[in-house]
């Protein structure tokens, strides 16, 4: 459908569309009229992606003499798939309707162990040395020197897109990485290069949330992107802890040891070269005292981690000079190892601030602040000298030098965590040096400075206040949209007794109660002989899991559940869980019916689907905390209550809720869908807890379903699936519209939008 | 020795009862038993075919007498064979037992079908419990089959559908496998020792080699060249106990020395293999394995450790732990996966073959991926749409069919009533339905047969009044609360006249469907029939007249409906009874036109 929101005209894939869709679009065009960020809740399950697609790509093409940029940030691969695909969509309809001029080119991005096509590389087992394979067929070096000597070997495909040169482009379309990859194949060009040169020219592009949070990748990446662009970040409850990742790095045992290694390499490399080519060193030396820490020209393929630190924070000055020459570098290292090795050497647990750690660092190791921040620059500089290309052994330096930037750049913010063991595992002798980033706003800043509007979406993102704090910036529109239901397509419940009418819980006191496990385990058997197709279980945490399914298995509890469904769980393993996924999703689609276990936080927790039959009741076993306990957590809690006045009780319970919520909103894709959550603790029955939920899941908890215990949720689980399997009016019935026709919209448009009927 | 289709005992053989005996071999096949002395000079041979046997005789166990057993034959000889235990002589009296049935089965097949068409004992026994399960067809068979009014395969050719329904759900269906694990096999133990028993069926040791390929390469590598069967069970039993004391201290230390035991205690390499190939092949939302190495956070100790978001992980490197979860997502695997092969042996190795083939063969259709690929895409955009927001779309609709006759004339009575409803109206439309009949029979007889012999839209008339003269009557019958005095019937009327109504229809089938008569068999059958019909109709009128006479009204109402029908028929055999006789009389030289009706 086409229709005006004020002066742009949007492009709509479908016939119909869900007023908060209308909605959602109308916030959002303002936001971008008024250059601006913003910041929209929207339920799963109402095509927010699409409305989001549909809105950005229209207002490129009604504002013809300054198109935007689309930049959208997904946080995993497949999801990543997801949004191509609709895009896709969208794209075939405009280029219907509107001709060649909607055409536009929209890439997705990723590392090249998803889009190299060299079957040499690909052998690789991992990302790391799939890069490094790359980089040793790729780099400028190899390159010239295989014109001297046939025998070394090059990536034809990287030959051939260099080759074509400038003339190496991409048609317009939308690409999945699958597409990359198939159009590198068929033109011999190497698909990872041209999708990052393609990059600047791009109308979408399509990444991870590293490629513009990380500094170490965006530094590369996205260094290119101008002010006119719209940075989207999708599904961003969680997008404050992946800034806080992106700045943080620890230093264990086995990193100094490798580190060590690594030197031990490198200053073999310096001989060598000072033996054969002496002139190399000396002209580094002389680059370094002009004042350039890196060689300006560097090819692509010469180019791996950025540094560490923010763009604004990396200082534009000579490196000093006491680690211009490289064995004095190198001596510089040598000494941080040691002093680190030192504080590793700890029974009790230390904490410190980055100030006072780099103090004692200059009084014990002689190394200064300004020492440290050049250490990254100064390494990159040596390796490229050196011509190392297997990247993925000189990780552990690399590491080491990614601290020590980081610990001598910033002074606030991070702190310094020293602890002999893992709470968890206190048996274990692990010691770990952490050097943390409590503050969020640090890792995004560039980005809100950077960018015309910066839109920050997803289904959770209560309380929606709390957002503009941890990140500190200033929305324009800061909304959260209800959900206008057709019927009551979710049946949320919170389960706090079992069948023998005792409190269900995995607080600490009660989650190992032999009689919490056994009626957490009858309430997942009966649940599943009535409830059609798949169910969805998540629990707390790994361990948990473990260990219930344990007991289940020996009491026979799980035996029950295999009689009735087919049982996939999530493991550690990628690999594996990718596998039972898959099977999970044959199982519903063929009838048998499964029942998936998983946890929350998990991999699979953040982005996987269980829409349609795939998930017809989902249930959070507990409320998922954090470990308490975990000193960088509570560095970080100190932090916000002394920055941002936010109460720890009140962030802990923010971020459990945050997460349930994430995990049961999968199981709900449109309004044609349906589905069961039931949260399985009695924590969720107090009103504190309750409602942090977000709004749309609140208003179908009737206070009726606040309290069930297992033989009542039965029942009422029994009569939504009954009432759900009726045929009914898409359209909504009693004035409450909730699906709109193009008719609707254009009576909406003369009468204003206020009155929608909602 | 007990083989599958044989049995060989040890015996005496006697003659009679105070001969000594032979000693000698007894053994026994389906089809003959023959005893074979070990002297092999005496002449006691002896060979009897299992269908001469008459009858056996055997003593108690208990009583003071030896295991003796007599078999009678045809003849009235008899033979003893004394055993040397009650067991063996049990075992072989329960051979002869089953032979003897097998035996028995035999002529009574024959026996019943006696037309052209040979009937499987499987069918017969279909036959046989669809009257179980239906009443009414009992009574309609034993009324009409037994006195001989209709043959059996006449009987049930009309109900082929019914058979058929009954014989597709109860065709070889591929059973799937339990969903119980395999670890969930408990041993048995005996209590004294610590001895353990696990009793293996070829049902699990197909589900071990499905799950464990390693297991199933093993055994085909090592047996029985290295190992008889039962170690190499030992040995993996021994090994499933090692892992489930999760000490992998103890399981390392046993792998060390044992080379064969090592291969069940190390990860498995095959799946591993099988693995890496499926992972390629999910569908790329989610495929998660994509993520790692997308972002540069899993970059050695970039990132957070531990901040009691992630979990502690035990180490998992090490080779001889398993964890149940693996387990668990692998069984789930293989019962989804299903039976991928079709042998059902007993014979170990051959199962372990057929599966390393057909993982083989699916390893191959896995390397054709481009069109898999294709399909993954599509179904990716597919599912990527919202299907509530667009247009709905018409399908094309598939017309239902229904099977069950009933149904269809219970969703005519609809039509019926809503149909200006009185007798007059209906027996108009009847009358004039079979008048149309009569006018073509008439034209039949004027100008004689033609092609087609009945037009379409006369037979169309003559079927859909007939349809609703029975949904009618069904409905009368007792479906309207309203309508029905059937219920105030007394009880054993009611019977009588619904059994009247179902046999009326069954002879009015086969009477119908008998024109028109081309053979000698079908003037037979149609004359049947029709004495039947008489008689039935001569039941009606008894009925009638018997029933009490407050309720005679009622019942002749009923029943009219049921007599027009037979009138018309015995009208129709009436007048194609004259058309032949006037044929026959007018001319022996007019033969059939053509052969083709």
């Amino acid at each position: 459908m086409i229709f005006k929101i004020e002066d742009v005209t949007v492009y709509f894939p479908y016939e119909n569309i869900y007023p908060e869709q209308y909605e959602y679009m109308v916030e959002l065009k303002r936001s971008l009229d008024a250059k601006g960020h913003c910041l929209l809740e929207m339920p799963t399950g109402t095509g927010k992606t699409i409305a989001l697609l549909s809105l950005i790509t229209s207002y490129r093409l009604s504002r013809p003499d300054s198109p935007i940029k689309l930049v959208y940030c997904t946080r995993t691969v497949h999801e990543m798939e997801k949004t191509l695909a609709e895009l896709k969509l969208l794209h075939e309809y405009q280029v219907r309707h509107l001709g060649s001029q909607a055409k536009i080119l929209a890439i997705g991005l990723s590392s090249r162990k998803n889009l190299c096509v060299n079957p040499k590389v690909l052998a690789a087992e991992n990302r790391d040395s799939v890069d490094a394979a790359c980089r040793k067929r790729t780099a400028s070096w190899v390159r010239a020197l295989s014109a001297e000597n046939p025998n070394v070997e090059l990536c034809d495909y990287f030959e051939n897109y260099e080759k074509a040169a400038e003339n190496a482009l991409l048609p317009p379309g939308v690409y999945t990485l699958e597409d990359l990859r198939t159009f590198g194949k068929n033109r011999g060009w190497c698909p990872y290069f041209l999708a990052r040169h393609m990059v600047q020219f791009a109308n979408v592009i399509v990444y991870s949330y590293q490629y513009l949070l990380d500094p170490k990748v965006a530094g590369i990446i996205s260094k290119e992107l101008q002010k006119e662009t719209v940075v989207v970040f999708d599904e961003a409850h969680n997008i404050d802890n992946v800034c806080i990742e992106a700045l943080s790095v620890s230093v264990r045992r086995v990193t100094l040891e490798g580190a060590n290694r690594n030197l031990n390499k490198i200053r073999q490399e310096i001989d060598r070269f000072k033996a054969t080519d002496a002139g190399r060193l000396r002209a580094e030396y002389n680059r370094l005292v002009e004042g350039l820490a890196l060689r300006g020209d560097l090819s692509g393929t010469d180019q791996w981690l950025a540094n560490p630190a923010l763009p604004h924070d990396i200082l534009k000055e000579a490196v000093p000079g006491n680690i211009r020459r490289a064995e004095h570098f190198v001596h510089v290292l040598r000494r941080l190892l040691q002093y680190l090795g030192g504080r590793l050497d700890t029974d009790n647990v230390e904490k410190e601030s980055p100030v006072s750690f780099v103090s004692s660092l200059n009084s014990q190791a002689g190394i200064e602040q300004k020492t440290l921040k050049f250490c990254y620059d100064r390494l990159q500089s040596l390796m490229l000298t050196l011509e190392i290309t297997d990247t993925d052994d000189f990780l552990p330096i690399q590491t080491v030098c990614d601290f020590a930037t980081l610990v001598g750049t910033y002074a606030r913010g991070f702190s310094i965590i020293i602890e002999p063991y893992d709470e968890r595992m206190p048996h274990i002798p692990d010691p770990i040096l952490q050097l943390s980033c409590h503050d969020a706003s640090l890792a995004i800043k560039p980005v809100f400075d950077r960018f015309q509007s910066v839109v920050i979406t997803s289904g959770t993102l209560s309380p929606i206040d709390l957002y503009p704090r941890l990140l500190s910036f200033n929305p324009v529109v800061s909304r959260s949209f209800k959900m206008s239901m057709t019927r009551d397509c979710i049946c949320p419940m919170v389960l706090t007794r079992g069948s023998d009418q005792l409190p269900v819980s995995t607080k600490f006191d009660m989650r190992s109660d032999p009689g919490v496990v056994r009626n957490y385990g009858k309430f997942l058997v009966e649940m599943v002989s009535i409830v059609p197709d798949g169910v969805v279980c998540f629990f707390v945490s790994y361990s948990y899991m473990d260990g219930i399914i344990a007991t289940w298995n020996e009491t026979g509890i799980l035996k029950e559940i295999m009689q009735q469904k087919l049982v996939f769980i999530e493991t550690q393993d990628v690999v594996e869980t990718t596998l039972a996924l898959d099977n999970y999703r044959r199982a519903c689609d063929c009838g048998r019916g499964a029942v998936f276990f998983s946890v929350a936080r998990g991999k699979v927790a953040e982005g996987i689907d269980f829409d349609r039959h795939y998930g017809r009741l989902v249930v959070m076993f507990g409320v998922p905390f954090q470990y308490t306990l975990s000193k960088i957590l509570l560095a970080r809690l100190e932090y916000l209550r002394d920055t941002f006045q936010i109460k720890e009780g009140d962030f802990l319970t923010f971020d459990a809720l945050r997460q349930a919520a994430q995990c049961v909103g999968r199981v709900i894709r449109s309004k044609a869908d349906y589905g069961m959550m039931i949260f399985a603790d009695k924590r969720y029955s107090r009103h504190d807890k309750r409602s942090k939920l977000p709004g749309w899941i609140l208003s179908h908890l009737r206070d009726a379903h606040l309290n069930l215990s297992t033989d009542m949720a039965i029942h009422i689980a029994r009569e939504f699936l009954r009432k759900m399997a009726q045929p009914y009016d898409k359209a909504g019935t009693m004035g409450r519209k909730t699906l709109l026709t193009q008719e609707d919209l254009e009576k909406m448009a003369e009468t204003g939008v206020q009155d929608m009927a909602y | 020795m007990a083989g599958g289709g044989q049995v060989e005992k040890r015996v005496r053989y006697k003659s009679s009862v105070k001969d000594p005996g032979t000693p000698g071999f007894l053994r026994l096949t389906e089809a003959m038993l023959l005893f074979v002395p070990n002297d092999p000079k005496s002449d006691s041979k002896l060979k009897v075919q299992t269908l001469n046997i008459k009858s056996q005789k055997y003593t108690k166990e208990g009583s003071n007498k030896p295991p003796w057993l007599n078999l009678t034959n045809k003849q009235g000889k008899s033979h003893i064979f004394e055993f040397e235990n009650y067991s063996d002589m049990h075992a072989c009296r329960d051979f002869i037992t089953k032979a003897l049935a097998k035996c028995e089965e035999v002529p009574k097949k024959s026996a019943v079908s006696t037309s052209t068409e040979q009937l499987s004992i499987a069918e017969l026994e279909l036959r046989f419990k669809v009257l179980r399960e239906n009443s009414e067809l009992q009574r309609l068979h034993k009324q009409f089959v037994e006195s001989k009014v209709l043959t059996e395969d006449e009987f049930w050719a009309t109900r082929k559908k019914l058979l058929g329904q009954v014989s597709t759900g109860k065709s070889k269906q591929q059973v799937g496998l339990k969903s119980m694990m395999v670890s969930g096999i408990k041993p048995s133990t005996d209590g004294r020792t610590n001895r353990v028993t696990f009793n293996l069926t070829s049902e699990i040791i197909f589900q071990i080699f499905a799950e464990k390929p390693a297991v199933r390469q093993a055994f085909i590598n090592y047996v029985p060249s290295k190992m008889t069967e039962k170690d190499f069970w030992t040995k993996y039993f021994r090994a499933e106990y090692l892992y489930s004391t999760k000490n992998t201290a103890v399981a390392a230390a046993e792998a060390a020395e044992d080379e064969e035991l090592a291969v069940f205690l190390k990860p498995d390499e095959i799946l591993a293999r099988e693995t890496r190939q499926k992972i390629r092949r999910v569908d790329p939302t989610l495929d998660m394995e994509a993520d790692q190495g997308d972002d540069y956070s899993h970059l050695m100790d970039h990132g957070i450790q531990r901040d009691g978001t992630k979990d502690v992980v035990e180490s998992q490197n090490d080779q001889f732990r398993r964890s149940l979860l693996q387990d668990l997502n692998r069984h789930s695997a293989v019962v989804l996966e299903g039976r991928s092969i079709d042998v059902e042996s007993e014979d170990t190795r051959v199962v372990a073959e057929a599966l390393t083939r057909a993982k083989q063969v699916s390893k191959a259709d896995g390397e054709t991926t481009k069109d898999a690929n294709q399909d993954r895409l599509e179904r990716m955009s597919r599912t990527a749409e919202m299907e509530d927001l667009q247009a709905p779309q018409n399908f094309p609709l598939a017309p239902l069919s229904i099977k069950d006759p009933r149904d269809y004339f219970e969703s005519q009575q609809g039509n019926v009533l809503n149909e200006p409803r009185g007798a007059g109206a209906l027996n108009r439309n009847v009358h004039e339905a079979y008048g149309l009949l009569k006018e073509s029979i008439l034209e039949i007889r004027t100008k004689g047969l033609s092609y087609p012999l009945i037009k379409s839209e006369v037979s169309f008339e003559v079927f859909s009044s007939l349809t609703q003269t029975i949904s009618t009557a069904k409905n009368i019958i007792g479906k309207n609360p309203r309508e029905s005095f059937l219920d105030r019937l007394p009880k054993s009327t009611k019977d009588e006249v619904l059994h009247h109504w179902t046999s009326i229809q069954e002879l009015l089938r086969h009477f119908w469907s008998s024109y028109p008569i081309t053979t000698t068999y079908l003037h037979t059958k149609v004359g049947k029939l029709k004495d039947a019909m008489s008689n039935t109709y001569s039941q009606l009128d008894a009925m009638k007249q018997s029933v009490q006479s407050d309720l005679r009204h009622q019942v002749s109402l009923l029943v009219r409906p049921m007599q027009q029908a037979l009138d018309a028929a015995f009208q129709h055999y009436e007048t194609d009874l004259q058309r032949r006789t006037a044929k026959s009389v007018g001319g022996s030289s007019s033969e059939r036109p053509n052969g083709g009706v």
